[in-house]
């Protein structure tokens, strides 16, 4: 007969301590390492992100009483953003300004919407000059530069490195009423008075901000150019492409990523823009940010700032995820 | 004989003096010349930033290092700069550790979820941290600030930790452990050292993000308040105007050594 005993006895003296036993479970789970390791990053990311966006959603259903919050749910602030939008007939008429062309029949937008309508043009004016200004520049460095492309990149981002209040600022001083083009035309003797007209209108805002926001545009275009398999440049001329057509069937396509990330980093920043419509927007240059501002300065709503943020938040999201989904499209008829 | 001119022309093309040279200079006139308008007037002696230049004075510095408020402002950035750049870069290190060294389930999302706060407007999540700190109790202080300067330095941290830890350190990691090294040692020797360019970085980009960093502080600060809202604060007097932007010529200058001084370590490293 085999003795049953023993072994059992011999398990008994290695029985695991619970410490052990869990060390054991943690050293041989790699998920749970790994979420260990991401605990920290996580946490503070609910507590700092999806905590106060949370809060924000809640906020955004509530009303302002004189001072206090009335905690009641409602829909009375996103009710309030809609209001008033219809059908109105005008008389046609084309404006030389991008922001001011009148159809014979529009659709009348409140204040709310036409704003945050008015940041998303002006905005998307913004993408498209940074991203056109930037491209050949990043071109150049990607393509032309042999031996200091670092020093070209350093030269592009220093100015960046300066206070971006700093950078919009320099613009006013610019612009301005006794700014640097007037003073300095002035001085010529080339006009007789400062010109108004520069400063404190949508125009200023797009130059300034398009200044501002220009190596974010200028890095992800010269990395997706940069990627570029320089063979295949070789083989398209091999089979007869000229530099245009080379350019437009090759380069062009594969840096869209680049151009697209670009894109993003630029439209996303600057629709929720405050300070540069402020400083040289005026009134006619004001953005949604101003008005989300207000309502938690002067205004002091700020169940109606929340929901105009969510709103804003809303719109902005399915823009991109809009532009995202016909690019793949694009992308698959063309692969 | 076409395509082997074409390719010729292809090589040659990459040094000549053409439109795109011409234009990668006037491009570089457009980023530099608003920019170099700061140290210019803040040397002009008049109070009004204007042409005709009236002469030269340094008594726009004097008045920016005479100013109390302005040294306890920049100081007030420093530290939360500082603090933040540490803090960012050990959870982005840790997070992207995790998620470029252990197979985790849902590693998309999760990482998705982290890079929130660099496709979210800035105001937005200023205000929802306002919010968050109103309802939590907390007064706004350097602190509030700093907590919402690390939601925006994370993600960015771990990006750059990402793109540094990927690839080649798992293999090198296990070598170490095979060769009978415990994981302290492993990580001393090898992650780390290895890791240092990256980790380099991430604090830099963290410290300059945080040091810069206007809407979100405008809506979490306090009675301090950081470089930033200092400056936003003094834009609306004329008369503050000259030490603004002596101030601002010194940002640039300490920017210029700074990045001269990162581009000859990362030389000096490789």
């Amino acid at each position: 007969m085999v003795d049953r005993t023993a072994p059992t006895a011999a398990l008994g003296e290695v029985q695991l301590t619970l410490f052990q036993r869990m060390r054991a479970i943690f050293l041989r789970y790699e998920p749970l390492r790994g979420f260990a390791l991401l605990s920290p990053t996580l946490g503070i990311m609910l507590v700092a992100l999806a905590l106060p966006v949370g809060l924000l959603g809640a906020y955004s259903f509530w009303t302002q009483n004189y001072l206090d919050i009335d905690h009641t749910l409602t829909l009375a602030n996103y009710l309030k953003f809609f209001k008033g939008i219809g059908i109105e007939f005008q008389m046609p008429g084309i404006e030389f300004s991008p922001f001011a062309i009148t159809w014979p029949i529009g659709i009348y937008l409140p204040i709310y919407p036409s704003l945050l309508l008015k940041s998303m043009k002006i905005s998307g004016m913004v993408t498209l000059a940074t991203v056109l200004l930037a491209y050949p520049m990043a071109y150049f460095i990607a393509f032309r530069v042999t031996q200091h492309k670092m020093i070209w990149l350093i030269l592009i981002t220093i100015p960046f490195w300066t206070s971006y209040l700093l950078r919009v600022f320099s613009w006013k001083i610019i612009l301005g009423y006794n700014g640097v083009i007037n003073s300095g035309l002035m001085s010529l003797g080339l006009i007789s008075e400062p010109i108004s007209w520069i400063l404190y209108n949508p125009t200023a805002v797009v130059v300034t901000l398009a200044h501002a926001w220009a190596a974010f545009a200028i890095l992800p275009i010269y990395v997706s150019l940069e990627k570029i398999d320089r063979s295949l440049l070789e083989a398209a001329t091999d089979l007869g492409d000229g530099p245009m057509m080379r350019f437009l069937r090759v380069t062009l396509p594969l840096s869209m990523p680049g151009v697209i990330a670009a894109s993003l980093l630029v439209f996303i920043p600057t629709v929720g823009d405050y300070v540069t419509p402020k400083l040289v927007g005026g009134t006619t240059g004001i953005m949604i940010g101003n008005i989300i501002q207000s309502q938690f300065g002067k205004a002091n709503n700020w169940p109606m700032g929340a929901a105009l943020s969510i709103i804003s938040m809303l719109v902005i999201t399915a823009l991109i995820c809009a532009v995202l989904w016909f690019t793949n499209r694009a992308r698959k008829r063309v692969a | 004989m076409s395509s082997g001119a074409g390719y010729g022309t292809y090589a040659l093309s990459k040094r000549r003096i053409d439109g795109l040279f011409v234009y990668a200079v006037i491009y570089l006139a457009f980023v530099y010349v608003p920019v170099l308008f700061l140290p210019l007037f803040s040397f002009n002696d008049s109070i009004y930033i204007a042409f005709p230049l009236k002469g030269f004075t340094f008594e726009w510095y004097g008045k920016m290092v005479d100013s109390p408020g302005l040294i306890t402002a920049l100081t007030n950035s420093l530290q939360v700069a500082s603090i933040v750049a540490v803090l960012a870069t050990i959870f982005g290190t840790l997070a992207a550790k995790a998620v470029t060294r252990y197979r985790i389930p849902g590693r998309g999302p999760i990482v998705g979820f982290i890079m929130i706060p660099l496709v979210i407007p800035g105001i937005i999540m200023g205000i929802a941290l306002l919010i968050l700190s109103k309802m939590a109790g907390l007064s706004l202080s350097l602190y509030t600030i700093g907590l919402g300067h690390m939601l925006v330095c994370v993600p960015f941290s771990m990006l750059v930790m990402i793109s540094r830890l990927e690839g080649f350190e798992k293999a090198m990691e296990e070598a170490s452990m095979d060769l009978g090294e415990n994981a302290w040692v492993t990580f001393w020797r090898i992650t780390f050292p290895l890791s240092v360019p990256g980790l380099i970085a991430s604090l830099l980009l963290s410290f300059t993000i945080s040091f810069d960093e206007f809407i979100l502080a405008f809506f979490l600060a306090g009675t301090d308040v950081t470089l930033p809202v200092y400056i936003w604060s003094q834009l609306r007097f004329p008369s503050k105007l000259p030490s603004v932007l002596a101030l601002g010529a010194c940002i640039l200058m300490a920017s210029f050594v700074l990045v001269s001084f990162a581009e000859w370590f990362r030389r000096r490293g490789t």
